[in-house]
C-alpha cells in the first residue's frame, strides 16, 4: 500500500493553522485516507452533506462540537434533506424531543456556513459541478448522479466525512476519484427493451434496481438505449442502482459524458447481461410488496421531484379530475423547485387534485404518512425498496401515469401492455 | 496470517490470529457471527437489535458482542447509527470484517473523538476469518494496535484424546 504523503498546507492544517475544527476534520480525512490506501489528498470544489438527517444524539454532538470549535466550510456546501419540513412543521408526526433535536441538527449545519438547500437532488439546483471536477458529495443518489450524469468525481461519502471534507476542502485520492476505478465492470444490453417502456421513468427505476443487483458496488454500463434519455430517467436509474447494489457510478453509451463509446469506458472482455422486458416486470412485481389492488396513498418525488416531473404530473392531471377521496397523495421536492413549480402553476394543479407538497425531507424517512395508510403507490424504485422497512407500508410500483390513474380510481390501474413490451 | 499457540490445556488450544487494524482499540466479548453483510442504518436499531427483514440473524442483538461479519452493506448513514450506538452503550464491543469499511470506521472515529470510547475494527484474511467463524462460542479478545491487530479465540474443544 502507498504511504500517505501530505502537502505543506495539509501539515499546517494538522498543526492548527486553520483552526481547531479544520484540524479535527483533517485528522478524520487522514484516518480515512489511510484506510483507503490513498497516497495523497485532493482538493474538492464543493460538498454536499448528508449528515443533517437526525439519527441520534451523536450526530448532533458532532456538529455542535464543530460549531464550538469555530468550524466553517471552506467550499460551497449544500445540505441534503433533514428530518423535518421546516416550512410545514405539522406534516411530520415525530415526537417533540426528536423534532427539537432534528431542528437543532439542521441549524447546526447551517451555522457552519452550509447552504440550507435541504434536498437530496442538489443537481437540480443552478450550480452544478463541471465535468472532471473533484467534489465531496454524500447521499447515494446525489453521488451516483454527480459521477455519472455530470461527470464530476466523488467517492461514496457519508455522514461525518461529508462535513469534514467541506471544512477542510480535502478528500483522500481514492475510489471513484481515480481513473482506474471509473471503468465499467459489467455491461447491461438493453437493445431488447421497447422504446415505449424506456420512455417511462419508472422503468428506469426498475432497470436501476436490476443493475444494482448485477453490478453490486461495481460500475455498470448500459448499451442499446435510445437517444434522448432524460435526466429524470437517469436520476431514477441511479437512485435505484445505488440502493439495491451500492453503485456509485454508471455509464450509458451515447448518453453519459464519459461514455461516447463502449470502448471509452469498458474493457473488450466485459461480461454482458442481456435485459429482457420480463426481467423488468419481475423486479417491478418483486418491489410491489402490496397484495391486492387497494391503494391508500400516492408518494412521488424520491429522489426529489424535478420541475420537469412537476410539468408531467400537471399534464396528467390537466383534465381536472381529482384523486379519489380515500387516497392521500404526497409529492416531495426541494423548496427551490417548489418555488418554480408554484410560479409555473404546476404546484397549484397538483394541490387542486389533492396532493400535499412536502419540502426539506422525504416521505420514506420520517413519519409523514397518516397512520391508517397501509398501501402506497410510487413510481420510484428507491422509495419502493426502502419504504416497507423504514415506515412499514406495503408498496405498489408503477409508472407515473399508472400512479395517477390508480390514485384517481382508488385501486391499482395497470397498463400491462406497457410492461409486456 | 494467523499462528496457533497452545495454552497448555488438554481440552482446548488458544488461537491467536493476526489481522489489520482499521480502527485501533481493545475489547473482549462473546462473538456474534453474521452469515450475511449488514447495514447499520436500516439494519439495526438504536437498541442494537438487527431489524433488517431480509437478514438471516434478524432479531439478534449486537450489543457487547464481537461482531464478526463478512462486510458492511448499504447506507452511508451507518456511521451515524454506529456512533450513536457507541454513545448510548448499545453498540458491539468490536467489529471483525474481511475488508476495510470506511463508513463504519468513521462512526468509530467520531465516537472516540467525542466520547473517548474506542471500538476496535479489524480485518482478517479469508482463511483466518474462517477459522474465527469455526471456533467455539468462547470469548474473543481483540487488541488492535497501530501496527497490526490480534484476535485471540478459545479454540473448539478437542474431540479425541
Amino acid at each position: 500500500m502507498a504511504d500517505l504523503a501530505l502537502s505543506e498546507e495539509d501539515e499546517a492544517m494538522l498543526d492548527g493553522a486553520d483552526g481547531p475544527a479544520a484540524r479535527l476534520c483533517l485528522r478524520m480525512v487522514v484516518a480515512l485516507a489511510r484506510v483507503r490506501g490513498a497516497s495523497r489528498l485532493l482538493r474538492v470544489a464543493s460538498a454536499h452533506v448528508d449528515g443533517c438527517l437526525y439519527h441520534g444524539q451523536a450526530g448532533l454532538d458532532f456538529v455542535e462540537r464543530l460549531g464550538e470549535l469555530g468550524g466553517r466550510v471552506a467550499v460551497p456546501t449544500t445540505l441534503n434533506v433533514g428530518s423535518l419540513d421546516l416550512r410545514h412543521p405539522d406534516l411530520v408526526h415525530a415526537d417533540a424531543e426528536t423534532t427539537a433535536n432534528a431542528r437543532r441538527l439542521m441549524a447546526g449545519y447551517t451555522a457552519l456556513g452550509c447552504t440550507p438547500t435541504w434536498t437530496c437532488a442538489p443537481y437540480q439546483l443552478t450550480h452544478r459541478p463541471s465535468f472532471g471536477t473533484h467534489v465531496a458529495w454524500a447521499e447515494s443518489n446525489a453521488i451516483v448522479f454527480a459521477n455519472s450524469v455530470l461527470g464530476a468525481r466523488t467517492d461514496r461519502y457519508g455522514d461525518f466525512l461529508d462535513i469534514g471534507a467541506a471544512i477542510t476542502g480535502r478528500v483522500p485520492d481514492a475510489g471513484l476519484h481515480q481513473d482506474a476505478n471509473r471503468r465499467a465492470t459489467v455491461r447491461l444490453d438493453c437493445a431488447g427493451l421497447s422504446r415505449r417502456l424506456l420512455a417511462e421513468d419508472a422503468a428506469w427505476g426498475v432497470l436501476g434496481h436490476l443493475a444494482g443487483r448485477v453490478a453490486g458496488s461495481g460500475v455498470p454500463v448500459l448499451t442499446g438505449v435510445p437517444d434522448g434519455v432524460t435526466e429524470d430517467r437517469l436520476k431514477a436509474f441511479g437512485a435505484a442502482a445505488a440502493s439495491s447494489g451500492g453503485v456509485g457510478l454508471f455509464h450509458v453509451v451515447g448518453v453519459t459524458p464519459e461514455a461516447p463509446s463502449l470502448s471509452a469506458v469498458a474493457p473488450a472482455d466485459i461480461p454482458v447481461h442481456e435485459v429482457a422486458a420480463a426481467d423488468l416486470r419481475a423486479i417491478r412485481d418483486e418491489l410491489s410488496t402490496a397484495r391486492g389492488r387497494g391503494i391508500d396513498a400516492l408518494c412521488l418525488g424520491t429522489p426529489h421531484f424535478s420541475l420537469t416531473e412537476f410539468a408531467r404530473l400537471a399534464g396528467l392531471l390537466g383534465d381536472g379530475s381529482p384523486f379519489h377521496p380515500d387516497v392521500r397523495a404526497w409529492v416531495t421536492t426541494s423548496r427551490a423547485v417548489l418555488a418554480e413549480a408554484e410560479r409555473l402553476g404546476y404546484a397549484e394543479t397538483a394541490r387542486t387534485a389533492g396532493a400535499q407538497i412536502v419540502v426539506d425531507t422525504c416521505t420514506y424517512l420520517t413519519p409523514i404518512l397518516d397512520a391508517q395508510v397501509r398501501t402506497a403507490m410510487t413510481n420510484s424504485g428507491k422509495w419502493a425498496w426502502y419504504a416497507p422497512g423504514n415506515i412499514g407500508v406495503a408498496v405498489t410500483l408503477g409508472s407515473m401515469a399508472e400512479c395517477v390513474a390508480s390514485a384517481r380510481a382508488g385501486y391499482l390501474v395497470r397498463d400491462e401492455e406497457l410492461w409486456a413490451s | 496470517m494467523g499462528e496457533l499457540t497452545s495454552d497448555g490445556s488438554d481440552s482446548a488450544a488458544t488461537a491467536v490470529l493476526t489481522g489489520r487494524t482499521v480502527f485501533p482499540g481493545e475489547a473482549t466479548g462473546f462473538p456474534l457471527i453474521l452469515d450475511a453483510p449488514l447495514s447499520f442504518w436500516g439494519g439495526t436499531d438504536l437498541t442494537g437489535r438487527i431489524v433488517d427483514e431480509h437478514h438471516p440473524q434478524r432479531g439478534a442483538v449486537v450489543t457487547g458482542r464481537v461482531l464478526v461479519l463478512p462486510k458492511a452493506r448499504g447506507s452511508s448513514s451507518s456511521s451515524s447509527v454506529l456512533a450513536e450506538q457507541i454513545r448510548s452503550g448499545t453498540g458491539p464491543a468490536a467489529l471483525v470484517l474481511t475488508e476495510p469499511d470506511a463508513i463504519l470506521m468513521l462512526g468509530a472515529w467520531v465516537a472516540a473523538e467525542l466520547y473517548g470510547h474506542r471500538l476496535p475494527i479489524v480485518v482478517l484474511a479469508a482463511a483466518d476469518y474462517d477459522r474465527l467463524c469455526a471456533a467455539g462460542p468462547g470469548p474473543v479478545t481483540i487488541d488492535a494496535g497501530p501496527e497490526h491487530a490480534t484476535v485471540t479465540v478459545a479454540a473448539a474443544p478437542r474431540t479425541s484424546g
